[in-house]
């Protein structure tokens, strides 16, 4: 039991990573993005192929995954992100498949559909970590949440995240101001793209293996309802969406009805939170009311009228 | 002139099979060209619905002439379409009217991330219905390939690029001609104006879900003859028709057509001619989107859209 609920705070730890990174691209700078699965497997598959053969370390691993990542979101930002909306939505999503077939079909570096086995764990300060020191893991991959947190607020409470949250708000006006759109909302990708390639790699050395299948469009859709349940641009609603949907999804195995819950319910229950939240509560559970101009408008005429 | 390494026959054979395949996609493409030109949100369900409408083809089909294949066989086939694109259009219009109707006025997000929550509760629902197990349509006649000089056509072929070239036309005559197709464009230009001259502009939304989801379900029906059918078969086949709207000029009804036959047809000869391993054969679909996004993202044949402030 105790090992399990190890396994829930870590995993939940690794989503909320993953979650704060998306929050920087979807809910701050406003671009709904769906390839966020790309960027976790290409930082897991660089930490799994570097230690196992290149016998990298975990450090060295860990700053590579990320680098690549974000290298990754500059290839994938520089021409999708002209486009908006819907578009960008499915342009994110074809490069996410797009990924996800090379990983499958690149046998000699990936081991295809078999993934990689035997990754090695870290070690640091003369502690090799390892599946009986889950504290270890809990304790290091905290400290991760807090720098991804922290890096994040600074980023957003800059000139620089002041600048995303206008684009955000309107990018013609944006323009109009004089200020690169595009330039900004690529360097916003590549950040957001760099912290989900760092939970790919905590995910390969904690996992010890990583597999294709894990990294489907599945992964960025549960990313996103995180991000959309705990509400958009909120750091601390991504971290409180992560922790919401890793214990309902592990919910069947927490009260032990895995046999009982079809695992299909357990998605299906997702796709309904999806629609709900949107339906009921669009700003998520600590966002902020978006407050619009007409309405605001509208507003202030009554209370002068009154 | 031949095609890089490629023989005359071998090119014809390319095209054959390259335009099967495209009037799959053109079919599927016209269902989130219809939506997006009235709603102005792209249907992320759409695969999904097509996904329903070949499982239910597959049970009406089995419930009418079970296994083997017997003279009223087509016949029976086209009864088991027909009653699939009744239960996808019923199935469209109340995912409509649940997952849409109440984010109409929402910011665009919304409505998006509604649509791929249907998907996700779809193809779930799929899988504990009817299992994880692909299920393989019986042919309603037996496949022997027909010889056109060098070039093989197989009757599935034929069924797939007649019934898909039927309903295209069909769909074109009715709402350039008809008066509901007037409504239906005519709400796809402004569904204020719309609403004021009279038109039921909620009952157009349905419709067009309706017609769009048949259409798909024949779609999947038609999909199920060439290949299997499971689950999650629709998002991929959903994608694709979107790449084929998208290049078509996403709005319109023409260049859906087009743009899924020309997808393909480029999809079949980049496999064929630039060597594309079958695993990557999707990529090339992505990359012309991206490409056609990037180049025209009005489509070949839409309008450019300006920005308005």
């Amino acid at each position: 039991m105790l090992n399990f609920l190890s396994l829930l705070v870590i995993y939940i730890e690794i989503y909320a990573i993953l979650a704060l990174s998306l929050n920087l691209i979807a809910g701050y700078t406003g671009l709904l993005s769906l390839c966020h699965a790309a960027f976790f497997a290409i930082g897991a598959y660089t930490t799994a192929i570097g230690m196992t053969m290149g016998g990298w370390n975990f450090w060295f691993s860990l700053f590579v995954s990320g680098i690549l990542a974000s290298m990754l979101g500059l290839v994938v930002g520089l021409p999708t992100l002209r486009l908006k909306g819907d578009y960008l939505a499915i342009a994110t999503l074809g490069f996410g498949e797009v990924v996800k077939n090379i990983i499958i079909n690149w046998d000699s570096l990936t081991r295809g559909p078999n993934g990689i086995n035997g990754v090695p764990t870290p070690e640091m300060f003369g502690l090799k970590f390892g599946y009986d020191t889950p504290f270890a893991y809990v304790l290091l991959y905290a400290l991760f949440v807090a720098g991804t947190y922290f890096v994040i607020r600074w980023v957003v409470h800059s000139r620089f995240g002041r600048a995303l949250e206008a684009i955000r708000e309107d990018e013609i006006a944006v323009g109009a101001m004089g200020i690169n759109a595009v330039k900004y909302k690529v360097v916003a990708f590549m950040m957001g793209a760099f912290f989900a390639g760092i939970a790919g790699s905590l995910w390969a050395v904690y996992n010890q293996s990583v597999a294709p299948q894990t990294f489907d469009f599945m992964l960025s859709v549960l990313v996103l309802c995180m991000v959309v349940l705990g509400g958009l641009g909120n750091s601390l609603g991504a971290i409180l969406g992560a922790l919401v949907i890793v214990i309902l999804s592990e919910l069947p195995r927490l009260t032990g009805l895995t046999s009982l819950i079809p695992a299909q319910f357990n998605q299906m229950f997702f796709g309904l939170l999806l629609i709900l939240v949107m339906i009921f509560r669009p700003q998520g559970v600590l966002g902020r009311k978006r407050i619009s101009y007409e309405t605001e408008v509208a507003r202030i005429l009554e209370r002068r009228s009154s | 002139m031949a095609l890089f390494h490629l023989s005359w026959s071998e090119i014809g054979q390319h095209v054959v099979n390259g335009i099967t395949l495209g009037s799959i996609y053109a079919l599927i493409a016209l269902g989130y060209t219809m939506v997006y030109g009235i709603l102005k949100f792209i249907n992320f369900a759409h695969g999904e619905i097509l996904m329903m409408g070949a499982y239910a083809g597959y049970f009406f089909y089995m419930a009418l002439n079970g296994e083997g294949v017997s003279s009223l066989s087509l016949f029976l086939f086209l009864l088991a379409m027909i009653g699939s694109m009744l239960v996808s259009a019923t199935l469209g219009v109340i995912v409509e009217k649940l997952a849409y109707k109440p984010l109409r006025t929402a910011p665009r997000l919304a409505p998006l991330l509604s649509a791929i929550g249907v998907s996700i509760i779809l193809s779930n629902l799929a899988a504990f219905l009817f299992g994880t197990k692909s299920k393989r349509l019986d042919y309603p006649f037996p496949n022997e390939t027909i010889l056109l000089g060098n070039v093989a056509i197989t009757p599935h072929q034929i069924l797939i690029v007649v019934s898909a070239l039927v309903l295209m036309v069909a769909l074109k005559l009715f709402v350039d001609y008809s008066k509901l197709g007037k409504a239906m464009r005519a709400t796809s230009q402004n569904m204020n104006v719309a609403k004021l001259m009279g038109i039921n502009t909620d009952f157009i939304i349905s419709l067009t879900f309706a017609i769009g989801s048949a259409l798909a379900a024949a779609a999947g029906m038609l999909v199920a003859l060439e290949i299997k059918i499971y689950p999650t078969m629709g998002t991929l086949a959903g994608l694709k028709a979107f790449v084929a709207a998208v290049f078509g000029g996403i709005g319109n009804i023409t260049g859906a057509m087009i743009g899924g036959v020309l997808l393909g047809v480029i999809e079949t000869f980049g496999v064929a001619v630039l060597g594309i391993p079958q695993g990557l054969r999707d990529t090339v679909a992505f990359t012309i989107l991206i490409f056609v996004l990037l180049f025209r993202p009005s489509g070949l044949l839409g309008k450019k859209e300006k920005e308005k402030v």
